[in-house]
């Protein structure tokens, strides 16, 4: 492992923003910390980083404990959430600096850096002044900055937040070329679980300083560790209730849930039940041939709202206990009225495998 | 808006276009640049009367370049504003410094500390330094010069490095953590991020700190004039005592000339600052 | 980002040390010792020429109350205030046309106000001396209509004209940078709501900018009141102020317990403006966060 983390709390005065976090990440992996603003995800790479220190916990990287190690004297570099980059020094002398201070003769260093820029498409740009670039090519100079010193681990602090929507995707691919092409360990922070969940081989989540699960990014989707997870990661239906054998039984519903035999493993008593929205089938006529749809996994109801968003429509549909159901339907086919209009009543259903168990 | 309605010539919030405040500014100038105006020309007139214009002569600045005691506290003021910037400058920033990065006990009483100067009236600061360098710590006053412009020296260090730590903080307030913090993780040691990112940084305000302390040190009358001996007069004491007498074309000469370093040295600080100007806060 | 004041590891704490350590140093022995020598010799009396003896004696405190000097206290704050309230009439517009002006306007304008600022104070009041003097040419102009001449100098309106023409600068810089902060649609608003362009600056302008007025009063108002230099050379033997007086104390009279509690009562007076300046400000921002 490249990367371990022992038992590691930070605490702020009396705040935790770290607490009791263990984890390991391997070498040439694509990890990333995820999570919503102030979990603690930060905090965690810039002790990573050498920036904060841990109030107690072990962090080893590449085999050497680094407690007591400065930023300056670590195997990683880190490219800065405002990116960083030094408005004083041109685009060259920016990347050049970290190899300045570890003395890497001059002619090597120049190779360096124009392999750097080349790498991050940025060879035209050497002589410009940082005041002179975009907010997306400022970002590759720090990412070349940083790459050029071929560190162990490369820490991004929330690389593309500061990005408008259309360069964001863009960039969002580059970085997954670069990080191909060096081969070397990422480890990403963000708040945005789309990315986390389109760049990541495997994911972080934390929540209010505790680690909740770590995952790739399938599993952290459809096999959440608990609720809060769930709750995060995408759009879900909860419920609470009590499990007995495969049969969940809800106050909210009115009917139970069934799950598919094996699927809840040991788990019995108070739990909760979440279903994805695009799990749930929806139709406007009784199901033939589910007869017993309304005895359990399904529900009958009218639609409150309707959200088209191209691909998809999001519907609120409202049970006839009340209960709301966010439903979403793909818009598989062309037609002028995409959505179905509110008030129109509906037959929801699901599969025994759609829904998962949540331990409370 | 109603139509047939006379068509205005200025803009609603164009305030500065209305004839009304333009002539107030107009009076204003007039008012504020007049007497300096005049104290200029004057001292340029071949009259020792200066009640009328007799003719151009620069006869009066040749008598200052010929006026030992004069030349003698200009040397004094210069030397006093070269020493007193050079560790204004030094000790502003580390108080700067101190108060931006850092949290600390005792932070509230070191700011109140540092910025009290800057609001204390001259008077009680003149008289302070006054009793502290009469009994305190007295200057011996035979030392031979410049050293015996120490006193004077520590005076204008106490009131002008406090506005050097204001323009100095000012500028770190848009210092961004990130970057240091970006030397340290591409190698650099703390020191070196100091010298590599935050200087730079600062550098301006360096700059700017240093023409105001200067400015502020050449120009002081009162605190100087209640720490300066017999044999340690400064340029604007010099002046004070002439005025006192009477008002002469050389007292124009001299005050002409104190005022153009200023006003030199303000216009290059406002040069260097650029389009801070709009934003300059007042002292 | 909870953690960021806490700073860098590794020699930080060392480098703390270098940077406070000399200014706090200087500051106490060349500042807070001085002052605290001052308020100590107000609490004592005069023993032989120059022998001061603090006795913790409040009779300097209440000599400062002997109607004498009470008088000149008043005249002081009234000469302040007075110039203040001037200041305030001719700026105000001024600072308006500043914040409306084009760029280039602007930049003039404002080196208009900071030069005289930035030039020397005796000699801002040296010109107005050779000005106002009898010889002078406002006199020269009085004479070419049949009039004067008028003994201006050594009064205690050259005091005021002196004390305004000092000062003016003083509240100029803060009103602009009030008035530059005020979002102009509000002004949009009110004319747009049928209000005159008068009514306008009472009614929404000056109230929205208060706080920043009232800062730029006192910011005015402290200085003034502590002045030295323009009373001793425009005024004449009846315009003191208590700079003057403190002064005369410590040079000429050498009482300097008399002199240092002067200083003091000064120091406090100012401390209280300040102070008010202060408590103006946190609420205007308090309001402003609401």
């Amino acid at each position: 492992m490249l990367i371990q983390c022992e038992n590691v709390t930070k605490r702020f005065g009396s705040f935790t923003a770290v607490d009791d976090v263990s984890l390991e990440i391997a070498a040439g992996e694509f990890f990333s910390l995820l999570g919503p603003s102030g979990c603690g995800k930060t905090t965690l790479l810039r002790m990573l980083a050498g920036l904060e220190t841990p109030s107690s916990g072990r962090i080893v990287i590449d085999g050497v404990d680094m407690a007591g190690v400065p930023p300056n004297r670590r195997p990683v570099n880190m490219v800065f959430q405002s990116y960083a980059v030094f408005p004083h020094m041109t685009v060259a002398d920016n990347v050049a600096y970290g190899l300045k201070i570890d003395r890497v003769p001059a002619p090597e260093r120049e190779a360096r850096v124009a392999e750097a820029l080349a790498l991050v498409k940025l060879a035209d740009f050497a002589r410009r002044r940082p005041d002179q670039l975009s907010g997306g090519q400022r970002q590759r100079v720090a990412l070349a900055r940083a790459l050029v010193k071929r560190p162990k681990v490369l820490l991004l602090d929330e690389p593309l937040s500061a990005l408008d929507a259309k360069l964001r995707d863009a960039m969002r691919g580059e970085l997954a070329a670069i990080q191909r092409e060096v081969g070397v360990t990422f480890v990403m922070v963000t708040h945005d679980q789309d990315e986390a969940l389109a760049l990541a081989s495997r994911c972080a989540l934390m929540i209010n300083g505790t680690l909740q699960q770590v995952a790739s990014p399938g599993d952290l989707y459809e096999f959440p560790a608990n609720r809060f997870v769930a709750d995060f990661i995408g759009t879900i239906n909860l419920f609470e209730g009590t499990l007995a054998g495969s049969l969940f039984t809800s106050p909210a519903l009115d009917t139970p849930i069934r799950l598919e035999p094996g699927a809840t493993g040991t788990i019995a008593g108070p739990v909760w039940v979440g279903i994805r929205p695009e799990k749930i089938a929806m139709t406007q006529a009784k199901q033939p041939g589910t007869v017993d749809s309304l005895q359990a996994n399904g529900a009958h109801g009218t639609i409150v709202t309707s959200a088209y968003l191209g691909a998809v429509t999001l519907y609120d549909v409202q049970a006839g206990n009340g209960t709301m159901f966010k439903v979403s339907s793909a818009n598989a086919e062309r037609s002028a009225s995409q959505a179905l209009p509110a008030g129109t009543p509906v037959w929801l259903h699901w599969s025994p495998s759609a829904p998962m168990v949540l331990p409370g | 808006m109603a139509a047939g309605r006379k068509h205005r010539e200025v803009a609603p919030l164009d305030y500065a276009g209305r004839w009304s405040l333009r002539a107030w500014v107009a009076g204003v100038v007039v008012f504020l640049y007049l007497p300096l105006a005049s104290l200029v020309l004057f001292s340029f007139n071949d009259s020792r009367r200066t009640i009328r214009w007799e003719g151009f002569t620069t006869d009066w600045y040749g008598r200052l370049a010929h006026d030992d005691a004069l030349i003698s506290a200009f040397a004094n003021s210069l030397t006093i504003a070269a020493v007193s910037t050079l560790v204004s400058v030094v000790l502003g920033a580390m108080a700067a410094i101190a108060l931006w990065r850092y949290r600390f006990i005792g932070k509230g009483v070191f700011d109140g500390m540092v910025t009290l100067p800057i609001v204390v009236p001259e008077i009680c600061m003149g008289v302070a330094m006054l009793v502290f360098f009469g009994t305190i710590m007295p200057w011996p006053r035979d030392l031979v010069w410049p050293f015996d412009l120490g006193a004077i020296i520590i005076a204008h260090i106490t009131f002008s490095f406090p506005f050097v730590t204001v323009v100095v903080r000012a500028r770190l307030a848009s210092f961004n953590r990130e970057m240091e913090e970006a030397a340290r993780d591409l190698g650099a040691s703390e020191l070196r991020a100091f010298f590599d990112v935050l200087l730079p940084h600062v550098r301006p305000a360096l700059v700017s700190g240093a023409l105001l302390a200067f400015t502020l040190s050449l120009d002081d009358f009162v605190i100087t004039f209640f720490t300066a001996g017999p044999n340690t007069v400064t340029f604007p004491v010099k002046i004070y005592s002439m005025v006192r007498f009477s008002v002469t074309p050389e007292v124009n000469a001299a005050s002409t000339v104190l005022m153009a370093i200023t006003v030199l040295l303000t216009l290059i600080g406002m040069k260097l600052q650029g389009k801070d100007i709009a934003n300059t806060e007042p002292r | 980002m909870t953690g960021r004041a806490s700073g860098i590891t590794g020699g930080s704490r060392a480098a703390f040390w270098a940077v406070l350590a000399a200014p706090a140093l200087w500051m106490v022995l060349f500042f807070v010792v001085p002052l605290a020598v001052i308020w100590g010799y107000s609490f004592g009396h005069t023993q032989g020429l120059t022998q001061v003896v603090v006795t913790g004696t409040l009779a300097n405190y209440a000599r400062v109350f002997d109607p004498v000097y009470l008088m000149i206290f008043g005249k002081s704050l009234v000469y302040a205030a007075l110039t203040t309230a001037i200041c305030l009439i001719i700026g105000f517009p001024y600072a308006l046309v500043i914040t409306f002006a084009g760029p280039r306007a602007k930049i003039a304008l404002l080196l208009a106000i900071m030069l005289p600022f930035w030039t020397n104070l005796l000699v801002r009041t040296y010109a107005l001396m050779a000005v106002m003097r009898t010889e002078g040419w406002i006199n020269d102009g009085f004479a070419m209509v049949g009039l004067g001449p008028f003994e201006m100098l050594h009064t205690n309106f050259a005091v005021i004209v002196g004390l305004v023409y000092v000062h003016l600068p003083f509240i100029v810089l803060p009103l602009f940078s009030t008035l530059d902060r005020l979002d102009r649609s509000l002004i949009e608003a009110s004319l747009d709501l049928g209000a005159g362009h008068l009514r306008t600056m009472f009614q929404v302008v000056i109230p929205v900018v208060w706080p920043g007025i009232v800062s730029a009063v006192l910011l005015c108002f402290i200085p003034a009141l502590g002045s030295y230099l323009t009373p001793d050379l425009l005024g004449g033997p009846d315009s003191q102020m208590i700079a003057s007086v403190i002064e005369r104390q410590f040079k000429r009279a050498n009482d300097w317990p008399f002199g240092a509690a002067l200083s003091f009562m000064l120091m406090y007076l100012t401390l209280a403006a300040m102070a008010w300046r202060a408590l103006a400000e946190r609420r205007s921002t308090a309001r402003a966060a609401a």
